[in-house]
């Protein structure tokens, strides 16, 4: 008559998102003097994270629209909330609308740039916070083409950089990066990363699974430029080569240094979210 | 009646002063307005002949929860929550409860923060799977599901204090609520049928005495670790042998009053959850009815396998030991099991699929007697706002000296259609 209670799964895999934001974020060139490839990628990487710092907070909307080979769609809505961190990872507060089954199910993350990222998660029917591990790395979302790693927090030390090349991308030039995850429980060999040279926005990273085959494609669009600065991108878009599937994740109603403080990023916090 | 109307009494009594409190607060613009819930088509079949006559092999019914929640400005907010459910075959059954209806309140003190809840709620402690043995504040709702995780709601006055040294709580608990049960021709019943209209306190005050609960947790790194003392009315009845108005043998249930001490704690390392729960407790009476101090506990962990053989699924793995001092005179606790000597071992497959398909399986074996008990779990969603859940609970064996001998034969298999709103 004992239950195994239900766990991580049922939302984290809905959790598709963690912290896309992370890569969303822009910025600006890295003038390359030194030729070392290693060296300019770093620069580059760092610059962008500086860019993207001093937004405070934010909330935001999300809807994830996961298709299959067929055709077939299945969609999923969130809403989220964000805390900048000073010296480390961000906190975030994620909150399911959709599938209604797992509606008030939540997730707090609190990420950190050298140690383990914590983990809690809120379980509504039983009003349960349950402390989960953030051990995950490239396990899929229910089934979305988006893989933990993909949302979690893009921290720069997380991986390892190698500058390419130049080329165009559309009307603007980008930057090509190579970049390569220090987790070897990553699902990834590789990853190659192209920023524009003006606002290092990122608009496009494949995938290379441990086989160095080409296994995902994103791509970013509907930048928009908040508080004067933060370029975040409105939708984004996983193509999976290998199985047809696609996501789309769709960004709305960005809101930038709202009135919520550090109360709701705790377990109290988690228990509170509606 | 007596009880009944006690208790329709602090319903509506509470109920009342919500409203009361809340339309103080009228003028304050309602920001935030959301209605949603669940209902739930059930078919509950039991495969063995009841080893009472009489008792009925399927249990059929529906559930109703639909929950308001409204939040002005300010941040605070009015949630209420009631439940129905609807049981074709044991009245007992067919209960109403109001699972929430509560106030909340909240702000910042300095560099810490209070929030206040108001009203009937829920609470849950602890990190165990097996058994919820540091959980006390709620009565177990015990016709719903004899695992022993649904629970009625429980008026409170709940302060919550929080800060960057952790969060303390202190619940005062004005209300007793007594335990379900199933009836005659009910399954998963007792050799006597429990007399609903005649609850026995140790106190005076019966229902009435106002029980105290606190509780201090905090996260230091990957430790999570909470201690909790309770001091009130038993959750857990002693039942008397007797009988009824009617004159037929039955159990009256009796409560007494207790404290409790509780403990839990969880490591988070990696792919590792290692998890304890502990409480030492005073003035309950054991399987005797002689009151005996005792401790108790329960421990293991869990270990998860990410992305199994390049496929996008999870496997867990869990083992767990319950233990109870009191050994052979112990009691159920938050269960119909006896965990004197326990083990739980069990597994979760999570295929991480569009539909959050999801098996679990639990065995809970006990070491000293001849209980074995095993239980499957099918989970999966259907469309955005239909799932299903399937349950098999089959009791392979149950030793002749554990309270729950008279559920035997109570083998069940059940299924769930939900609809989600």
């Amino acid at each position: 008559m004992m239950r195994v209670s239900p766990t991580r799964s049922k939302v984290l895999s809905l959790a598709p998102h963690l912290a896309l934001w992370a890569c969303l974020i822009a910025q600006p060139p890295a003038r390359a003097e030194s030729p070392a490839p290693e060296e300019t990628g770093l620069k580059i990487a760092l610059e962008a994270r500086e860019r993207g710092e001093g937004f405070g907070n934010f909330t935001a909307s999300q809807a994830m629209v996961l298709r299959n080979k067929q055709g077939r769609e299945s969609r999923r809505q969130l809403r989220l909330k964000v805390l900048e961190v000073e010296g480390d990872g961000n906190k975030s507060l994620f909150v399911f609308d959709e599938p209604r089954d797992v509606k008030e199910t939540a997730l707090l993350i609190h990420a950190h740039r050298e140690s383990a990222d914590e983990q809690w998660l809120y379980l509504p029917a039983l009003k349960r916070v349950k402390r989960i591990s953030s051990a995950n790395r490239s396990g899929s979302f229910m089934g979305s083409e988006f893989a933990y790693e993909d949302m979690g927090s893009q921290e720069v030390e997380r991986f390892s950089y190698r500058y390419l090349r130049d080329e165009p991308c559309g009307d603007l030039t980008c930057t090509v990066s190579e970049r390569v995850p220090v987790d070897e429980r990553s699902g990834y060999r590789r990853q190659l990363v192209w920023r524009d040279r003006n606002e290092l926005r990122v608009w496009k990273v494949e995938y290379y699974d441990r086989k160095d085959a080409h296994l995902k494609t994103l791509t970013f669009g509907s930048y928009e430029k908040h508080l004067d600065r933060y370029w975040y991108a409105g939708e984004m878009t996983m193509v999976n080569h290998l199985t047809g599937k696609s996501t789309v994740l769709s960004w709305t109603d960005f809101q930038f240094r709202t009135d919520f403080d550090e109360r709701d990023f705790t377990q109290t916090g988690l228990r509170r979210v509606r | 009646m007596p009880l009944s109307f006690a208790r329709r009494r602090v319903v509506s009594g509470s109920i009342w002063i919500l409203a009361a409190v809340f339309s103080i607060r009228a003028e304050a613009e309602i920001v935030n307005r959301d209605f949603s819930g669940r209902f739930s088509a059930e078919s509950r079949w039991f495969p063995e002949t009841g080893a009472f006559p009489g008792q009925r092999s399927l249990a059929s019914g529906f559930v109703a929860e639909p929950k308001l929640y409204l939040e002005d400005a300010a941040g605070r907010s009015f949630t209420l929550a009631p439940f129905f459910r609807y049981d074709h075959s044991d009245p007992r059954r067919t209960h109403f409860d109001l699972r929430e209806a509560y106030l909340l309140l909240l702000g910042d003190i300095g560099d810490d923060q209070w929030e206040l809840r108001l009203g009937v709620d829920r609470v849950f402690w602890g990190v165990t799977e097996s058994q919820h043995l540091v959980d006390i504040v709620n009565q177990i709702d015990f016709v719903e599901h004899p695992g022993g995780e649904a629970k009625l709601g429980q008026p409170m006055v709940h302060l919550t204090w929080s800060g960057d040294w952790g969060v303390a709580e202190i619940f005062g608990l004005p209300y007793h609520r007594a335990r379900t049960f199933s009836g005659l021709h009910g399954r998963l019943r007792l050799p006597l049928v429990i007399d609903n209209e005649r609850v026995e306190y140790e106190s005076a005050a019966e229902e009435w005495h106002f029980d105290f609960a606190s509780r201090y947790s905090h996260s230091f790194g990957p430790l999570d670790l909470g201690v909790s003392l309770f001091d009130g009315t038993s959750r857990e009845p002693f039942l008397l042998p007797g009988s009824d108005a009617g004159g037929m043998p039955a159990f009256t249930q009796y409560y007494a009053q207790i404290r409790q001490f509780g403990l839990d704690a969880q490591m988070t390392v990696g792919s590792w959850l290692f998890k304890l729960e502990a409480i030492q407790r005073s003035g309950a009476r054991n399987l005797l009815g002689l009151e005996q101090d005792y401790a108790a506990t329960v421990f293991g962990g869990e270990y998860t396998f990410y992305s199994v053989f390049g496929s996008a699924a999870d496997v867990t793995l869990l083992g767990e030991w319950n233990y109870d001092g009191r050994g052979r005179n112990a009691t159920p606790n938050r269960s119909p099991n006896t965990l004197e000597n326990d083990l739980f071992s069990g597994t979760r497959l999570a295929f991480n699929d569009v539909q959050s398909t999801e098996i679990t399986a639990g065995f809970l074996s006990d070491l000293g007697r001849a209980t074995r008990a095993l239980a499957l779990e099918f989970d999966r969603r259907i469309t955005g706002q239909w799932s299903m859940h399937l349950e098999a609970v089959s009791l392979l064996s149950v030793d002749k000296d554990d309270l729950h001998y008279a559920m035997r034969d109570d083998s069940f298999i059940e299924l769930n259609l939900v609809y989600n709103f």
